[in-house]
């Protein structure tokens, strides 16, 4: 009984850590970019400060704005906590990890995603609807791809619990999987677009030819906006985690010692480190690409989770 | 050195002289010369093997028996015959300014280079150096194609280029898949086991799968250069828009060569697979092959277009004749073979003279020959005549074995077959018609030209439809025996 | 029999081929032409590793030969023969318009399927650990005729040529061990005069076309029109 206590505990722990921790992983990518580009980077906590200053802000909504506009924060907001509740971040073994399943995953994302696109669409702007619009036609072509992907690494673990995946895949030691190499640069490219990186979209314009994801959020202020920015960081950092567990492992706590503990809450913090280093230099070298590209670029992501299903079907078995 | 190596050196050599030599007066004699010492040693092997039976070389590198002999001789004959033609045809064309002196050197010589390449591919006992031969004849043949250097003539060397190139990569696949059946059976620590020997004595061992897949790519390969429809689309292009030297042996030759190659794989196909899925693919294309380039007689607007498709169209009907298998329908095969070689390379020559008697390949430009130069008049009349299977020729003899042995096995399809005849008696003569009789353009004047090649061709078509000689009807028999497994006499 | 049972060796050889294969993929999605130049010379490059890899673990010294033969053509020669040709046609930043690309992308997936398919019936017959790379083979052979039908840039069909040659090859090494020396002499002979007289036809296709774009070489057709008339020599027509 007190074990389960503690489990629980710890899974409690682990989710509020998680999303404690995703403004600093924004924080110390806004740092490194600056840094890669020559600019004078701001502190490493500047997402706290911002965060702290909306919820500070007095709300102010639009006339027409309905009762789901109000909603769609928390709604988003408690999806983005729930997937992030699930995910293994520095322990397996944990009790959420019985619902941690990637289908689970797809759907909260989806479901975020669906209501952000219904606030857009409420405020009746032309900008809502157009953001709307494209962040649907985005998704449309994100999603099977992103299946296609943990699909392939299901397939191989034999299980779509997140939390077993992860444990076989480090307990099979070091193989040289193709099919783990294509769901890999898959899983990336699909972060990339759903977390509204460059190429796809740019976090840092308000450029209406260019804008997606802020489009649609951009009739929301205060702590409102404060929710939804929270949720986006979470996202990101949820996808990196992902990646991480699926493919670095290593260093992941399995038993629930203050040692092993300490030491998969340094690991992946690390591993989060280098990821966001990558990403930085991903997004320095990369330019925004037209929005007729995207259907493209997500083709390619879509094209990598089947070749990647296929080399594990033709190659691995 | 042997006779054998003398045939294949001759060439080899010649081709490396005239890379020096070629643009001087000179070159087209030597060419000539070459030609025909290449056709006396081929000739003299061809004895040889008649008498004693089929020969191996030494290494096991070659291997030559009734069915290749043949070849070999028509080749080097057809290789002589179009060498003789080519010298006084390429000296006018130099004269006209279209060709230029660096341009005729590297005619004369990849014209000696196209020849080793084919007669490499019909002697040698290694699959795989079949295909490098093949590959070869394509490289020395597609500068040829655009040596005018006209748009038109660039695009269609181009043309001939990809889709002979991505169609020669096929059978390579094949020739691995071969490779991989034999190692499995033979054993793979041996080397010999692309040898057309080993293979064909090992028969009936390869495992079906393999070479039934094997067979389909090699057939798109090497069916691609035969210009079986629908891979037939460089084969128009490449012929009316090269040389006519040029398309008098890719016509005459090269196709058979690349037949030659897809006859040979079905013959270890068949003795591996006990069904007769070679054979059936190989009448599927045949006909469809025949029939099509049938109709497309009847709408072409250049003279040497309009022959190249009769060629797919009697390729076809050769291709027809080898899936049909049989004795008598492989004698068909084979004698048409040669027929049509014959045949149409002395219709190529006349259309080169032609074409430069009127200044164009445009049918409809081209008049009154019979009235201007009655030589080439009546050459394009008496080879059309040949082709279109009339008796006394020996196209008739053949075609009608060729009917006699569908109607034995495949009564219903005598149809297509006769439909197809009339066809393209149909298209070749609305066309030939005009351009012989008609009324000749004022100002056309008579050419230098030189018939003798055409007269010999067309008499030996005829003595073939009159009497096959003796020694020659034995040395199909032979053939014959070797491909179908039974004699048809 | 699992990834996870082989020894490194054969790990890596899978791996590697599945990277050839991915950059088949990448040159059917690339327009511009150093790229394209370059990822081909990096799919010759995983190729020839595979071949020495192979060679390695089957103790078939033979086979380095092959990997020395593809290593000189497809990565060292060809590429620098195009990349220097392109480079005098002005063509190095030349990007091209690809129709569906990602409609061509998951054809490519297709003929992938299609391959294994295809290999299914002949795998058996290897002793191979790796023997399932023969469908990565031909799929590298089919893509390289995806590639060639379905660009119009000549350089991007030659590529696709090459790219055919080179999975044909492949296929030689994994299934057989490679083919007799004289064989794959002659192949490789063959292949590096193809690839010069290409380079000599860039030349004759621009100087006659203006543009190496295959959609301008229209003029011989089977159309009714009769085709334009060539220059008729002086004299001979009033």
């Amino acid at each position: 009984m007190d074990r389960q206590l503690t489990a629980w505990a710890l899974a409690a722990a682990q989710a509020l850590l998680f999303i404690a921790a995703a403004p600093l992983l924004a924080g110390w990518l806004q740092r490194v970019k600056c840094h890669m580009q020559n600019r004078a980077a701001p502190a490493v906590w500047q997402p706290y400060r911002d965060l702290l200053k909306l919820t500070r802000k007095k709300l102010l909504l639009a006339d027409n704005a309905s009762w789901l506009f109000r909603a769609v924060p928390y709604v988003v907001f408690g999806a983005t906590l729930l997937a992030a509740a699930v995910v293994p971040l520095i322990a397996v073994r944990l009790p959420t990890a019985a619902i941690a399943d990637v289908i689970v995953l797809v759907g909260f994302f989806a479901l975020a995603r669906f209501f952000t696109a219904l606030a857009g669409l409420d405020i009746g702007t032309a900008f809502g609807g157009m953001g709307a619009s494209r962040e649907m036609m985005v998704a449309a072509l994100a999603e099977p791809a992103m299946l296609m992907a943990v699909f392939t690494l299901s397939m191989t673990a034999h299980t779509t619990n997140l939390s077993v995946a992860t444990e076989y895949i480090l307990n099979a030691g070091l193989v040289l999987r193709p099919s783990f190499l294509f769901a890999l640069l898959a899983l990336a490219m699909v972060a990339v677009a759903e977390s509204s990186r460059v190429p796809v979209d740019n976090p840092a314009t308000h450029l209406e030819l260019t804008m997606l994801h802020e489009a649609m959020i951009l009739e929301y202020g205060g702590r409102h906006l404060a929710l939804i920015e929270w949720a986006t960081q979470i996202k990101l950092m949820i996808y990196s985690v992902l990646i991480v567990d699926f493919f670095f492992p290593w260093g992941i706590a399995t038993e629930f010692t203050a040692m092993a503990l300490a030491g998969g809450i340094v690991a992946v913090a690390a591993k989060l480190m280098g990821l966001a280093v990558l990403l930085v230099v991903w997004e320095t070298v990369m330019a925004k690409m037209r929005l007729f590209r995207v259907p493209q670029f997500l083709g390619f992501a879509l094209m990598l989770g089947l070749l990647a299903m296929l080399t594990h079907v033709v190659l691995e078995t | 050195m042997s006779l054998l190596e003398a045939t294949l050196a001759a060439p080899l050599i010649g081709g490396l002289v005239l890379a020096f030599i070629g643009h001087r007066p000179l070159g087209g004699w030597v060419n000539v010369a070459v030609g025909m010492v290449t056709f006396g040693a081929s000739l003299a092997m061809a004895l040889d093997v008649f008498a004693h039976g089929p020969q191996l070389s030494s290494g096991r590198m070659f291997y030559i028996d009734a069915f290749n002999v043949y070849l070999v001789v028509l080749t080097a004959f057809v290789g002589l015959t179009t060498s003789i033609f080519s010298r006084p045809y390429m000296r006018h064309e130099v004269e006209r300014g279209r060709v230029t002196d660096r341009r005729l050197r590297l005619y004369h010589s990849m014209y000696q280079c196209f020849l080793f390449s084919m007669l490499l591919a019909l002697s040698t006992n290694n699959l795989g150096v079949l295909w490098v031969a093949m590959e070869a004849a394509t490289l020395t043949t597609v500068l040829l194609v655009s040596l005018y250097r006209t748009p038109e003539s660039i695009e269609a060397a181009w043309k001939y280029f990809i889709l002979c190139g991505v169609g020669i990569a096929q059978a390579l696949f094949g020739t691995v898949l071969i490779y991989f059946a034999a190692e499995n059976k033979l054993g793979g620590d041996r080397d010999d086991t692309l040898l057309w020997t080993v293979l064909h004595n090992s028969g009936g061992n390869l495992d079906p799968a393999v070479i039934s897949l094997a067979f389909v790519f090699l057939l798109v390969g090497y069916g691609t250069k035969v210009g079986l429809v629908p891979l037939h689309n460089w084969l128009p292009d490449a012929h009316s828009e090269g040389p006519t030297p040029m398309s008098a042996v890719l016509s005459g030759l090269l196709l058979n060569v690349a037949l030659y190659a897809l006859v040979r794989i079905k013959m270890l196909v068949d003795a591996s697979l006990h069904t007769n899925l070679a054979g059936h693919l190989m009448m599927g294309f045949g006909l469809l092959s025949f029939t099509v380039a049938g109709l497309f007689l009847h709408r072409q607007h250049d003279v040497k277009r309009m022959f190249s498709y009769s060629s797919i169209e009697h390729m076809g009907l050769i291709t027809f004749g080898f899936g049909m298998g049989g004795p008598l329908a492989t004698f068909g095969a084979l004698l048409h073979m040669t027929v049509h070689s014959l045949t149409k390379s002395a219709i190529f020559i006349t259309v080169g003279h032609a074409c430069q008697l009127a200044g164009t390949q445009r049918i409809d430009h081209i008049r009154g020959l019979i009235r201007t130069q009655p030589a080439i008049g009546w050459g394009l009349l008496i080879g059309t005549v040949a082709i279109a299977g009339f008796p006394p020729f020996g196209v008739f003899i053949s075609e009608f074995l060729l009917l006699m042995a569908t109607m034995k096995s495949w009564p219903w399809l005598t149809i297509p077959l006769l439909l197809g005849f009339g066809v393209a008696f149909a298209g070749l003569f609305r066309h030939v018609q005009r351009m012989v009789f008609g009324e000749p353009p004022p100002g056309q004047l008579p050419v230098e030209a030189n018939m003798l090649p055409v007269v010999v061709h067309l008499l030996l078509v005829l003595w073939l439809g009159l009497a096959i000689p003796g020694f020659l009807s034995r040395w199909f028999e032979q053939a014959t025996l070797l491909i179908a497994g039974a004699s048809p006499l | 029999m699992g990834i996870a049972t082989l020894g490194l060796y054969n790990q890596a050889i899978i791996l590697f081929a599945s990277l050839a294969l991915l950059t088949s993929f990448i040159m059917l999605a690339q327009a511009r032409m150093l790229p394209l130049i370059f990822t081909f010379a990096w799919q010759g490059l995983l190729l020839a590793t595979v071949s020495v890899l192979v060679a390695i673990v089957t103790n078939h010294p033979h086979l380095y030969i092959s990997a020395a033969l593809t290593f000189t053509l497809k990565v060292v020669l060809i590429p620098w023969l195009l990349y220097r040709l392109s480079g005098k046609l002005n063509m190095h930043y030349d990007a091209e318009a690809i129709a569906h690309p990602t409609l061509m992308l998951l054809g490519g997936v297709g003929l992938v399927i299609f391959g294994y398919h295809v290999s299914q019936s002949i795998v058996h017959l290897s002793g191979l650990a790796t023997r399932n790379t023969i469908a990565v083979s031909i799929a590298i052979e089919l893509l390289g005729m995806l590639l060639m039908c379905a660009r119009k840039s000549a350089v991007a069909q030659v590529i696709g040529f090459m790219s055919m040659e080179s999975g044909i090859f492949f296929a030689a090494v994994i299934s057989t061990y490679g083919m007799p020396l004289i064989v794959e002499l002659g192949v490789a002979f063959d292949i590096l005069v193809a690839a010069i007289l290409f380079g000599v036809f860039f030349f004759h296709l621009r100087d006659s076309f203006g543009s190496l774009n295959v959609v301008r070489f229209n003029r011989l057709s089977e159309a009714n029109e009769p085709m334009p008339l060539p220059e008729p020599p002086a004299g001979e027509h009033p």
